[in-house]
């Protein structure tokens, strides 16, 4: 079974057909959305009509702080965020906002944890920013495999043998034996949104039988996305973004 | 269920015979495979210690090499099998490589200076090619390394090793992160993992037991005795067997340099550098005969208490591309106008790295036996005359002769002789000119530049003089 985890979509339509076209050419046969589906960008709806028929059909399927806050504003998002969600909450229907507010905090799936950004007391959106940060994480979730977003870099924490977790920054296209007798926590990259100064998109692949994460970078359209942003009214910084990856 | 690796047993089909070794972190078996899937070479099964007399290390240490050994390729490493489930059986089965291992001919030693170079400058290429893979060894120690009947050595043991690609395991382990006292490098006390130069420090400890039969730092017993070398000068070489040549003492002084950006860039110039003396450029270090006076060395110890106070500051790239460039002149044809093109192209070439190495190479015609009465025309006198003009080619770059060496190879075939060097010596690049507009009439694919291109293992830089427009056209 190899599971595709795309995090942080957040409305981007092109770069969501982007990566599940690639993970769907190396064998993903189980995918994961991990939250923040929509927020920033330009085609929340067009993003939920994708994610939600995966989700019927058994997707693990979670809520991130963007979705919680179509239903419920809050002044956690700063201006650009909020003309967003303004933008999410005018465009999609009844039924888009449903599947939102339905969205589970974290699931839980034998060895595995789903959740947006940490186990530990998930609906406080804390980052994993540290090694403190993933070993709190690991110690709520009780998972062998963590699987996050939120944060938007890639990221895989590992436990050592004195229990301590320890940072490890992946190189896209490696497969990276994670073996199953200890804990790892992986961030996985924003699909939507990456901020490390290169575009392309972010997500990664578990194969579950041979124990393997592979983290990847997805090149795709972003002019397209960032004029998309443009062409909606939404603040200029946000189509900048996107297109540089910052 | 966990099942007993023990003579006798069965793992995994593997039939397991008599115990080889005993280590610090485990056993090594001889086994056999089941007959579907013999590879066809001899095999051992390395198992971890897991008793609780044995250290935590032991599994950590086995997971690193699990991960490892299977990315490696090359004649320089025993070539994977298969490995057992951690939580279940966990061994490793690889194939045995037969030879005498570095420990028993360090015993030996100091060994005449050829055997040094020719030992040392296989460890070289044994490191060199796994650095290209991206790995450190971080654990280099006579008992590492087996010297097979061929002359190649054999590196083992990749419990302490580094992948860049891969989480390292033993980043936290901080008693773990030093591999053995008397080898282990300054970056590794200072917890930095992830510098391939780290293997040339240990490197030169290893060069400076064969040739003298001691240790240039002893063997610590303590954490702090080990980290005098971080600013104690070793003993030169030659202080303690005078049978040292100036060339070998520069060679493995420049390894043993504790700051890693003043030391070799690269496996390869070492292994180079032990393959021609001659061109080993020396330094005043080569012939001191007596350790740094008293000055000297506070004023080490003072600079290294800067280095200690930002740890990991150093941390570079696991794999340094300090490049070999080899450039191909044909010194029988100076005056042709393809020469400042080649010089030029070199120039650009060099520009852009901050670390490399030129070898200038001149192919000649080889000189039949007995023609000739005068000094010109004899082979020596040919060579010198050749390689004077390599060196009056190679002088406007500005080069320091510790970046540049010159050779003069006599062969038949051009294209094969300036293949074997590039192979024999790592190099990366090779620059060369295109054929003549009216050599290209026999056609590209007889040219040395086509051979060079298709045979090489590496890139080529091929050089071509744009054909001038004709007059009519240019007014």
């Amino acid at each position: 079974m190899r599971i595709a985890l795309l995090s942080d979509i957040h409305a981007n339509v092109e770069a969501l057909t982007a990566c599940l076209k690639h993970a769907g050419e190396r064998g993903a046969d189980r995918f994961a959305f991990l939250g923040d589906m929509v927020g920033y960008g330009a085609d929340p709806g067009a993003v939920l009509d994708i994610v939600a028929p995966y989700a019927r059909a058994g997707a693990v399927a979670i809520k991130g702080n963007h979705d919680e806050a179509v239903a419920r504003s809050s002044s956690y998002f700063n201006e650009s965020a909020q003309a967003a969600l303004e933008l999410a909450r005018e465009r999609l229907g009844a039924d888009h906002k449903r599947f939102l507010a339905e969205l589970p905090l974290l699931i839980r799936d034998g060895r595995e944890c789903y959740v947006h950004a940490s186990a530990a007391m998930p609906e406080r959106w804390d980052y994993i920013d540290s090694p403190s940060a993933a070993k709190r994480c690991v110690a709520a979730s009780q998972a062998t495999y963590t699987f996050c977003g939120h944060v938007h870099d890639q990221l895989l924490y590992f436990e050592n043998q004195q229990g301590r977790m320890c940072e490890f920054r992946p190189s896209p296209g490696t497969p990276i034996p994670v073996h199953r007798h200890r804990r790892w926590v992986a961030i996985v990259g924003s699909v939507g949104q990456p901020r490390d100064r290169n575009p392309a998109a972010a997500y990664a692949l578990f194969d579950r039988r041979l124990e393997q994460l592979t983290f990847y970078r997805v090149p795709y359209d972003a002019l397209t996305a960032a004029n998309s942003i443009r062409r909606s009214g939404l603040p200029e910084s946000l189509a900048h973004r996107v297109e540089l990856g910052i | 269920m966990r099942q007993r690796v023990q003579p006798g047993s069965v793992i995994d089909g593997f039939h397991v015979g008599e115990r080889l070794h005993k280590g610090g972190t485990g056993y090594v078996y001889h086994v056999t495979a089941p007959p579907d899937a013999d590879p066809g070479f001899p095999l051992v099964m390395k198992v971890p210690g897991l008793g609780h007399a044995q250290p935590t290390i032991g599994i950590e240490s086995f997971e690193m090499e699990q991960m490892i050994l299977p990315t490696l390729a090359g004649r320089w490493v025993p070539r994977f099998v298969a490995s057992g489930d951690i939580t279940q059986t966990p061994y490793l089965v690889m194939e045995r490589i037969d030879g005498v291992s570095m420990a028993r001919i360090v015993t030996r030693a100091p060994l005449p200076v050829e055997e040094v170079a020719r030992i040392g400058a296989s460890m070289a290429d044994a490191l060199h090619a796994i650095h290209v893979q991206e790995v450190i060894h971080l654990d280099l120690k006579p008992e590492n390394f087996i010297l097979r009947p061929s002359g190649e050595v054999a590196l083992l043991d990749f419990g302490f090793a580094r992948h860049a690609r891969y989480p390292d395991l033993l980043a936290e382990e901080r008693h773990f992160a030093a591999g053995s006292a008397a080898y282990v490098s300054p970056e590794q006390l200072n917890n930095n993992r992830s510098d391939a130069r780290s293997d040339l420090f240990s490197l030169g400890v290893l060069l400076f037991e064969l040739a003298t039969g001691d240790l240039p730092f002893g063997e610590p017993k303590t954490y702090s005795g080990m980290r005098d070398r971080l600013w104690k000068a070793p003993v030169p070489p030659r202080a303690v067997n005078g049978q040292v040549p100036p060339w070998l003492q520069e060679i493995i002084l420049h390894c043993l340099t504790h700051d890693a950006a003043d030391r070799y860039q690269s496996a390869a110039y070492v292994a180079f550098d032990l393959r021609h003396p001659e061109q080993v450029a020396l330094s005043p270090r080569a012939h001191r005969t007596a350790g740094a006076g008293f000055i000297a060395q506070a004023q080490r110890w003072w600079r290294s208490h800067g280095a200690l106070a930002a740890p990991g500051q150093r941390r570079i790239g696991s794999t340094p591309r300090a490049p070999m460039i080899m450039v191909a002149v044909d010194t029988e044809h100076l005056d042709d106008e393809r020469q400042p093109a080649l010089q030029a192209a070199t120039r650009d070439l060099l520009a852009l790295r901050p670390d490399f190495r030129l070898v200038c190479v001149s192919v000649i015609r080889a000189a039949p036996l007995g023609e000739g009465g005068g000094d010109s025309d004899t082979a020596s006198g040919r060579h010198l005359e050749h390689k004077t003009r390599l060196r009056y080619w190679v002088e406007p770059l500005n080069l320091s002769s510790s970046r540049v060496s010159l050779h003069v190879v006599e062969a038949a075939n051009a294209a094969d002789a300036l293949l074997d060097l590039a192979r024999a010596n790592h190099v990366d690049l090779v620059v060369l000119g295109a054929p003549r507009p009216d050599q290209q009439a026999f056609g590209w694919w007889r040219s040395v530049a086509s051979s060079v291109t298709a045979n090489a293992n590496c890139s080529v830089h091929v050089v071509r003089v744009r054909q001038r427009p004709a007059r009519a056209d240019a007014s």
